[in-house]
């Protein structure tokens, strides 16, 4: 009898060491592409508004729109904005209240290999991409590469493509980038977040495919530009619309949002790959936080309110630190205007 | 028989039984191997750091998991508070009270559920604590885990209780206890060591389970309090970690694995030779 | 209410004639009551999960029916869902890991049985319990930096320069794939295979072995002719229950399987498993024949697994009870 009161007493003493709450915490889950800044930010807010921890868990584009569909995080984020049927889904659950993009920076898919010898920038074709994740495209040496490479000695192995195992927005980026510029993946494959795809293994979030293509000999993958840069593994140029091999970095990815930035939907749900401009890296997007319109709890709608501020004031000035482009000035004000909206 | 047909079966019959023995150190190696590896690689990375801090953003080296830790130790004490109370319970009627029918159909239901992969019971805590609440939870986390503890608890009490030698049973009622004091004064303890030691192995059993936390704890940046919000968990931090690219989160994941291991050991061990050193009932 | 019995026939108190509130007074009925109320618990989480698996698994068998299980396309945007990459991958995984783990451990169990001296036969098995007990993700961690660089500098090109002509063991490869996944499961299930083998060899009777020893054979002889053939069923049974336990492993798998949805007849190719699949694509699947059809791969997965250890128990229950009657 004793004993159990004793571990009563024990137990009960741990509930309350453990249920002191002091911070309110706000829960988010979406995309990988921009967690290396989402995880600086929330990790530099929480320093500034220690009663603020917003928890973001880097799961994939399509687990962030799932579960803020499902309510079990407060917000969301993607790469590949919700289409009209998973917008309407959501607001089917939430009783005909609606949830609201807001972009946050500017990345870019690059395609980032594992080749020895090979350390410098490769030029790719989109007929060369969208032939090798094709399954068409077999060799490191095949004409469509090396034609544009001269000078690289390629080998003659066989490419290991490495592509999403889960719901991704990065995949979203791509996809979409090799739907407009070739038509066989468009019918054969088309765009999403998850696709059948031909060939190649899966990795878990931009983490797992960096760490396969790390791994891997003589393979390739598609993964946001940072991830490439913070691993040191070589990633290629690709050619744009306008002919021009371009590699991605600030000013190309900024200039690929210069159209859009000026045409921005009051949703700012936008594609940018392929955009015109002679400077423009082809394979860039916007990524958004996906904010529900109305919130139950008064205190994480005001913290998600003032996050979103200071994101896009103080926030945008240590993005392209990680290699993201900040946002266009034109996007910036129209955003701070959609807060309001947030009830 | 020929001598030299003779010599040649005998050759093949040492040959052969030398080659169990090979099997059988290759196995045990494996155990020593995984250990040793583990040693050198998490050993080096394991410092203060590790077991205070919280994690870093992504690329930064440093940092530490101390909220997987603390996660990792309210699951499992909550998995038990739910787990092990109906695993005990449910024993003790199996071993008391049932009838014949009654009980295969509890039997028939635990050794079901035991068997039950883990991700399956994911799915369930999923659909059954996530999706009403509406969060990620670390009771979530524990409600798939204290189910996949009761078969165990429910099995070993049963067999324990009922391997305590009538003769306690029958001096107890002689002496006028009724049946619950009997149980609860007198068999219970006598079958105190092996239920224990059921309960221990049980526990490290689901301590080192992933799956069924991937969508119920979730994971969380920060130290969860509480117990309805998302918690980071050793095993899922080993996962997530050992799949990214970074060495540093690497190095973070082999220290993780070396603690994770070293608790799923050292309960085992423990377990094991209270077992084996004590009787589990006492003579009287 | 059914009449309250006693260990012990016709001693202790009186049974059945007295009304429900007077045997409530005294505290065994209570005591039973509560706890026929948890025991009733495991049954009822059982049957709820049982339930669960197969009413949020209605869509896709009501769309496809049995084409669900022949079907190897995997389509989320098409909404195509079949299951057959998933089940071929599981299959495949623990067929490799079978045929790697059985001969060790039968062999291992042999020693343990018949040659080691006890205490060396206990201690050693005290190890093994142990690999045991070692977490799924420790086995995934070891596969990812140990097995996966190995595969792709040793056990490939040992495998395929002299006999790359076969299906099996074509192509490129990754590192990743159906044949490293079936390394690590080997591990994972050797533990089973050795301790349940050893206890069904130790309960064969002397008797047969001395008989066999007795009629000129060596001790190999007896032992692989006479005792192991015994204990047959029961070595049968811990390979299924090796199967069941590596059928249901998720995260080891996954972390070395290659995640691709595709069947290859090559062991280098990269696969996917029901477990894997569920563990990637469950939180993100949207729409609801998305999720019901990862469900519906967990229910298969929780079939076969079910019938997999009932046989298993049922086959080593039938080997210990034979040594038991044929004598010692």
């Amino acid at each position: 009898m004793k004993r159990f009161v004793g571990l009563a007493t024990g137990v009960l003493a741990l509930c309350a060491i453990v249920l002191a709450d002091n911070a309110l915490l706000i829960n988010g889950a979406g995309a990988t592409f921009p967690y290396p800044i989402y995880s600086k930010w929330f990790d530099v807010y929480h320093t500034k508004n220690p009663n603020f921890q917003f928890n973001y868990q880097s799961v994939g584009s399509g687990a962030g729109i799932k579960q803020v569909t499902e309510g079990t995080v407060d917000f969301g984020a993607t790469d590949g904005p919700m289409n009209d049927d998973q917008l309407k889904a959501y607001q089917d659950k939430h009783n005909g209240v609606g949830i609201l993009h807001f972009p946050t920076v500017l990345g870019a898919d690059v395609p980032t290999y594992n080749i020895s010898g090979v350390t410098g920038a490769l030029n790719f074709t989109p007929d060369a991409l969208a032939g090798i994740f094709l399954g068409k495209v077999t060799k490191w040496n095949d004409p469509a590469i090396a034609g544009t490479n001269k000078g690289v000695s390629l080998p003659s192995a066989d490419i290991v493509v490495v592509h999403r195992s889960d719901g991704s927005g990065t995949t979203y980026i791509w996809t979409d980038y090799l739907s407009k510029v070739s038509e066989e993946w468009k019918s054969k494959v088309s765009k999403g977040t998850s696709v059948n795809w031909p060939v190649g293994l899966g990795g878990k979030g931009n983490e797992g495919v960096t760490g396969l293509v790390k791994q891997t000999p003589n393979s390739i993958g598609y993964v946001e530009l940072i991830y490439a840069v913070q691993n040191n593994i070589p990633y290629g140029s690709v050619k744009n619309s306008s002919g021009n091999f371009v590699k991605a970095d600030l000013a190309s990815v900024t200039a690929a949002a210069a159209g859009a930035a000026k045409s921005m939907p009051d949703d700012f749900r936008v594609s940018i790959t392929d955009a015109p401009g002679k400077t423009a890296y082809p394979i860039s997007s916007f990524t958004w936080l996906l904010i529900p319109q109305k919130f139950q709890d008064a205190g994480k709608r005001d913290a998600i309110k003032d996050f979103l501020k200071w994101m896009l004031s103080e926030g945008q000035g240590s993005v392209e630190a990680l290699s993201y482009a900040k946002l266009p000035k034109e996007v910036v004000e129209k955003e701070k205007k959609a807060i309001n909206s947030i009830q | 028989m020929s001598n030299g047909r003779l010599r040649w079966r005998k050759f093949i019959s040492n040959f052969m039984l030398a080659m169990t023995g090979v099997c059988a150190f290759v196995s045990v190696l494996v155990l020593f191997f995984i250990l040793g590896y583990l040693l050198f690689n998490g050993g080096t990375s394991i410092n203060w750091d590790f077991f205070t801090k919280l994690p870093k953003p992504v690329g930064e080296t440093g940092g530490g998991m101390a909220n997987a830790i603390v996660g990792s130790g309210k699951i499992l004490l909550l998995a038990s508070l739910m787990g092990v109370p109906i695993g005990f319970l449910g024993g003790i009627y199996l071993a008391e009270f049932s009838g014949k029918g009654m009980a295969s159909v509890v039997r028939y239901a635990a050794d079901l559920l035991n068997g039950v992969p883990s991700i399956v019971i994911g799915i369930f805590a999923y659909s059954l604590v996530v999706l009403p609440f509406k969060h990620f939870s670390a009771l979530a986390g524990a409600f798939a885990l204290g189910i996949m503890m009761i078969p165990i608890t429910l099995r070993s009490t049963e067999e324990f209780l009922k391997s305590v030698p009538r003769m306690l049973r029958e001096g107890a009622m002689a002496l006028g206890a009724s049946k619950w004091k009997t149980i609860a004064t007198v068999i219970v303890p006598a079958a105190y060591r092996g239920i224990m030691t059921a309960i221990l192995l049980a526990l490290a059993r689901v301590a080192g389970e992933t799956a069924p936390l991937l969508f119920t704890a979730f994971g969380n940046r920060f130290e969860s309090h509480g117990w309805s919000q998302p918690t980071a968990t050793l095993p899922v931090m080993i996962y997530t970690y050992a799949v990214s690219p970074y060495d540093d989160w690497h190095r973070q994941a082999w220290a993780a694995g070396l603690v994770l291991l070293g608790l799923v050991l050292i309960i085992n061990i423990l377990a094991r030779t209270i077992l084996s050193r004590g009787i589990a009932v006492p003579r009287s | 209410m059914a009449t309250t019995t006693t260990a012990l026939k016709g001693a202790g108190p009186v049974t059945g004639s007295r009304s429900f509130f007077a045997r409530l007074r005294d505290g065994d009925e209570i005591a039973r009551l509560v706890t026929l109320l948890f025991a009733t618990t495991v049954v009822l989480i059982t049957a709820a999960l049982v339930w669960e698996l197969w009413v949020n698994s209605a869509l896709p068998r009501q769309k496809f029916g049995f084409h669900f299980f022949v079907t190897s396309v995997w389509d989320p945007i098409m909404e195509q869902f079949g299951a057959l990459p998933f089940i071929y991958g599981t299959m495949v995984t623990s067929a490799v890991a079978l045929l790697i783990a059985v001969p060790l451990g039968i062999g291992a169990a042999i020693f343990l049985a018949e040659l080691a001296p006890p205490r060396i036969s206990d201690t050693l098995q005290f190890f093994i319990d142990l690999l045991a007990a070692v977490p799924s993700v420790i086995y995934g961690l070891l596969g990812v930096f140990i097995v996966v660089p190995l595969m792709r500098t040793v056990i490939y090109p040992a495998l395929n320069k002299p006999f790359g002509y076969l299906p099996i063991f074509k192509g490129p490869s990754y590192g990743v794939g159906f044949m490293t996944a079936g390394i690590v499961l080997a591990i994972m299930v050797i533990p089973y295979i050795i301790s349940v083998s050893r206890e069904v060899l130790l309960s064969v009777p002397r008797d047969q072995r001395e008989a066999a020893l007795a009629l000129g054979s060596t001790r190999w002889e007896s032992t692989w002719k006479v005792v192991v053939p015994f204990a047959k069923t029961g070595i049968m049974g811990s390979i299924f229950l090796a199967l069941a336990r590596a059928l249901g492993e998720t995260m080891a798998v996954t972390m070395v399987i290659g995640n691709t949805p595709k069947i290859a007849a090559s062991l280098f190719a990269p696969g996917y498993s029901i477990a894997a699949v569920i563990a990637n694509e469950f939180t993100e699947a949207t729409g609801d024949l998305y999720l019901q059809s990862l469900i519906a791969l967990g229910l298969v997965l929780f079939l076969l697994t079910f019938i997999l250890n009932g046989l298993a128990r049922l086959l080593i229950v039938v080997t210990t009870q034979k040594g038991s009657e044929v004598g010692g």
